[in-house]
C-alpha cells in the first residue's frame, strides 16, 4: 500500500513538474468555462446543466490525454526497466499510476468548483440551491472518469508512443461514450443491453442525483477490466 | 549467492540464451563478458527479475526470481544498461522515491540515502534535475539508486560505458570498494576492466556460456610471444635470413615474425609459441650461434585474444544483434 502510494506521488508531482499538465487542464478549464458563462451569460440561466451533460465528452479527451504518458513514457526511456525491478508487485504499479491519474482529474475537477458556488450564490431569495444534484455530478464525473483512466492507462500500455496511447485510448472511451447514441434505431434487447454499456448512460442517472448500485457497479468493474488489462500488459513487456 | 540452471529465454523467434548454468557464492565479483547480443544483458535483466526466463531457474539465495520476484528483488540492486533514470526528478526526490518503493522504514531512510550520497560523492547535486548532470554523476545516481537498500547482491549492466577515463577509473573505484562486502555481478566490453576489477570471469557467446575462469588464468597454457632483438657478439654483419632460419629451429617455436630491431647491428623478431616456454632454448641456441640476445619479452596471450578466439573472431553473431543499441566501447 505504501509502496503504491510512493509510485502514485512520484507520478503525480512529475506530471505538474511537464507542461502537459497545465496545458491538458488549462484546455478542459476553458471548455468548461465556456459551457458554463455561455449559460449563465448568454442564456441567462444560472445553471449547471450544460456543464455536466457535456462533461462526458470533454472526459472522452481529457481522460487519455492525461493518462497518455503513464506507461509509454516510461518504456520509451527505459525507467520501466527500472520501476519493474524494484519490490512491486505489477499490479501496484499500475494501481499507483492508476490513483495518480484520478488526482490529477480530481486537481483539474477543484478548480470547476467555483461554478457551483457561483450558481448558489445568484439562487433567488428564499429559495433553496440544492446541493445534491451537484455533489452527485461530481462524484458522477469521478466515476466516469476512473473508468476513462482505466481505459486510457491501458492504452498507454500497449505503445511506447505517447500519441499512440492518446488515440487508442481517445478511441476506447469515445467507444463507450457513444454506444448508446444510435440505440433507439436498434431492436429494444440490444437497444438496453448497448445503453447498460455507455458510460454517457449511467453518468446521466448519477447526475440526477441518484446514485443506484447498479450505475456504481458499472463503472467501477470498467475501472476493474482496464486495470486488469494493464496489469496484464505489464506482464507481456516482461516476456 | 547465485544459481543459474539451464537458463533460456526466447524473444519471438530469436533466442537470446541457449541453456546458461553458473553458480556465484557469495562475495565474489564476477565479469560478464561477451560481445554485443550474446545474452550479457538478458541473463542479468532475468536475475533482476525484470524479464521472466522461458524456461531454466534463478534464484538468489534460495529464491526463485520467477516464483517470488518481490522476494529476490528485495535482495538486489540493479543498475540496467543505459542507466535510464526519471530526468524530470531531482537527485535528493529520486533517491527518497526509490528508497521507499524499496520499502526502507521511514525512520531509517534518511540515514540509509546519506549513506549512499557519501559513497556515491552525490552530495554536490542533491538538489539539481538528474537532466542536467554530467554523465559521470548520471552513472553514480544510478550506481547510488542499485545501493541504497543496502542489497546483498549488485547487478550492474555495463556500469562505465559512455564515460570518460577518469570517470571509469572513479566508478571502478566505487565498484571494486562495494565487492568487498557484496556480491557483484557486472557486464563489460572493457577487458582490462575485469581484469582490474573481477575475480572470477564469464564469459558467454551466442547465448551460451563459453569459459569460467580467474581472469588471469584464462588463456594460460595456450602460449603467446616472445619478442627478441639480437646482435652479433663478434660484430659481423647479422642476415635477417640466416637468422631467421635459425630461431625457426629452435625447439618450441611455432612461427617468426620479423619486428623492430634497435638501430643498427641490431635485428628484432616476434616468436610464437605453444604450451611451453622457449625463453631457455632460445638462449641455448643464441649462444652457439654467436649471438647477444639484448631484450626477451614473454607476452601470454591476452584476455582479448582469449575473448575473440571464444566469441569467434569479430563478435557480433546471430540475429540477434539488431536489437542491441550501438555502444561507445
Amino acid at each position: 500500500m505504501e509502496t503504491t502510494l510512493a509510485v502514485a506521488r512520484r507520478e503525480f508531482r512529475s506530471f505538474f513538474n511537464s507542461p502537459v499538465a497545465y496545458i491538458v487542464i488549462g484546455v478542459f478549464l476553458v471548455v468548461a468555462g465556456w459551457l458554463y458563462f455561455s449559460t449563465v451569460f448568454v442564456a441567462g440561466q444560472a445553471s449547471l446543466r450544460a456543464f455536466f451533460s457535456i462533461a462526458p465528452v470533454l472526459f472522452v479527451v481529457f481522460a487519455p490525454a492525461v493518462t497518455m504518458r503513464l506507461v509509454a513514457e516510461e518504456r520509451k526511456s527505459g525507467t520501466l526497466e527500472l520501476l519493474l525491478s524494484m519490490p512491486l508487485r505489477d499490479w501496484e504499479v499500475v494501481a499507483g499510476k492508476f490513483l495518480a491519474a484520478l488526482g490529477m482529474v480530481a486537481v483539474g475537477l477543484l478548480w470547476t468548483l467555483p461554478y457551483p458556488l457561483t450558481v448558489a450564490s445568484l439562487t433567488a431569495e428564499g429559495a433553496r440551491f440544492d446541493w445534491g444534484p451537484v455533489v452527485m455530478g461530481y462524484l458522477g464525473l469521478l466515476l466516469m472518469a476512473s473508468s476513462f483512466l482505466a481505459l486510457g492507462l491501458w492504452a498507454s500500455a500497449i505503445s511506447r508512443n505517447q500519441i499512440v496511447g492518446f488515440i487508442i485510448g481517445l478511441l476506447l472511451c469515445f467507444a463507450f461514450y457513444f454506444i448508446d447514441k444510435f440505440a433507439m434505431v436498434l431492436p429494444e434487447s440490444i437497444g438496453e443491453l448497448l445503453q447498460y454499456l455507455s458510460v454517457d448512460y449511467h453518468f446521466a442517472n448519477i447526475a440526477r442525483g441518484v446514485l443506484d448500485t447498479r450505475d456504481l457497479l458499472f463503472y467501477l468493474s470498467l475501472t476493474a477490466v482496464g486495470l486488469a488489462l494493464t496489469t496484464r500488459t505489464l506482464g507481456n513487456v516482461r516476456q | 549467492m547465485i544459481r543459474i540452471e539451464g537458463l533460456t529465454k526466447s524473444y519471438g523467434a530469436t533466442q537470446a540464451l541457449r541453456g546458461v548454468s553458473f553458480e556465484v557464492p557469495r562475495g565474489q565479483v564476477v565479469g560478464f563478458l561477451g560481445p554485443n547480443g550474446a545474452g550479457k544483458s538478458t541473463t542479468m535483466k532475468i536475475l533482476a527479475g525484470f524479464v521472466t526466463p522461458t524456461s531454466g531457474t534463478a534464484r538468489v539465495n534460495g529464491i526463485d526470481v520467477s516464483v517470488d520476484p518481490v522476494a529476490s528483488r528485495w535482495l538486489i540492486g540493479y543498475l540496467p544498461e543505459n542507466n535510464p533514470l526519471y530526468e524530470e526528478m531531482m537527485v535528493r526526490d529520486f533517491l527518497d522515491f526509490v528508497a521507499e518503493v524499496r520499502g526502507i522504514p521511514k525512520d531509517r531512510r534518511a540515514e540509509r540515502i546519506r549513506n549512499a550520497v557519501d559513497r556515491c560523492g552525490l552530495r554536490a547535486v542533491l538538489g539539481k534535475d538528474i537532466h542536467q548532470l554530467s554523465k559521470g554523476y548520471r552513472q553514480r545516481v544510478g550506481l547510488a539508486q542499485a545501493i541504497v537498500h543496502d542489497p546483498d547482491l549488485l547487478i550492474l549492466d555495463e556500469p562505465t560505458t559512455g564515460l570518460d577515463p577518469n570517470q571509469i577509473v572513479e566508478i571502478r573505484g566505487l565498484i571494486k570498494e562495494l565487492g568487498q562486502e557484496k556480491t557483484v555481478i557486472l557486464s563489460t566490453h572493457i577487458l582490462s576492466e575485469v581484469q582490474s576489477t573481477c575475480s572470477r570471469v564469464l564469459i558467454i557467446n551466442d547465448g551460451r556460456l563459453v569459459a569460467d575462469d580467474a581472469p588471469e588464468r584464462l588463456g594460460k597454457g595456450e602460449g603467446g610471444t616472445v619478442t627478441v632483438v639480437l646482435a652479433s657478439r663478434t660484430g659481423a654483419l647479422l642476415q635477417t635470413e640466416a637468422v631467421r632460419s635459425m630461431l625457426e629451429r629452435v625447439a618450441g617455436v611455432t612461427g617468426v615474425e620479423t619486428a623492430e630491431g634497435e638501430g643498427s647491428g641490431t635485428l628484432g623478431f616476434r616468436l610464437r609459441y605453444g604450451a611451453e616456454d622457449i625463453r631457455r632454448s632460445l638462449f641455448e641456441a643464441a649462444v652457439r650461434n654467436d649471438l647477444c640476445l639484448l631484450e626477451v619479452k614473454r607476452q601470454h596471450v591476452s584476455l582479448e585474444e582469449t575473448f575473440r578466439k571464444l566469441t569467434g573472431g569479430e563478435g557480433v553473431r546471430g540475429p540477434q544483434d539488431e536489437k542491441t543499441p550501438p555502444l561507445a566501447a
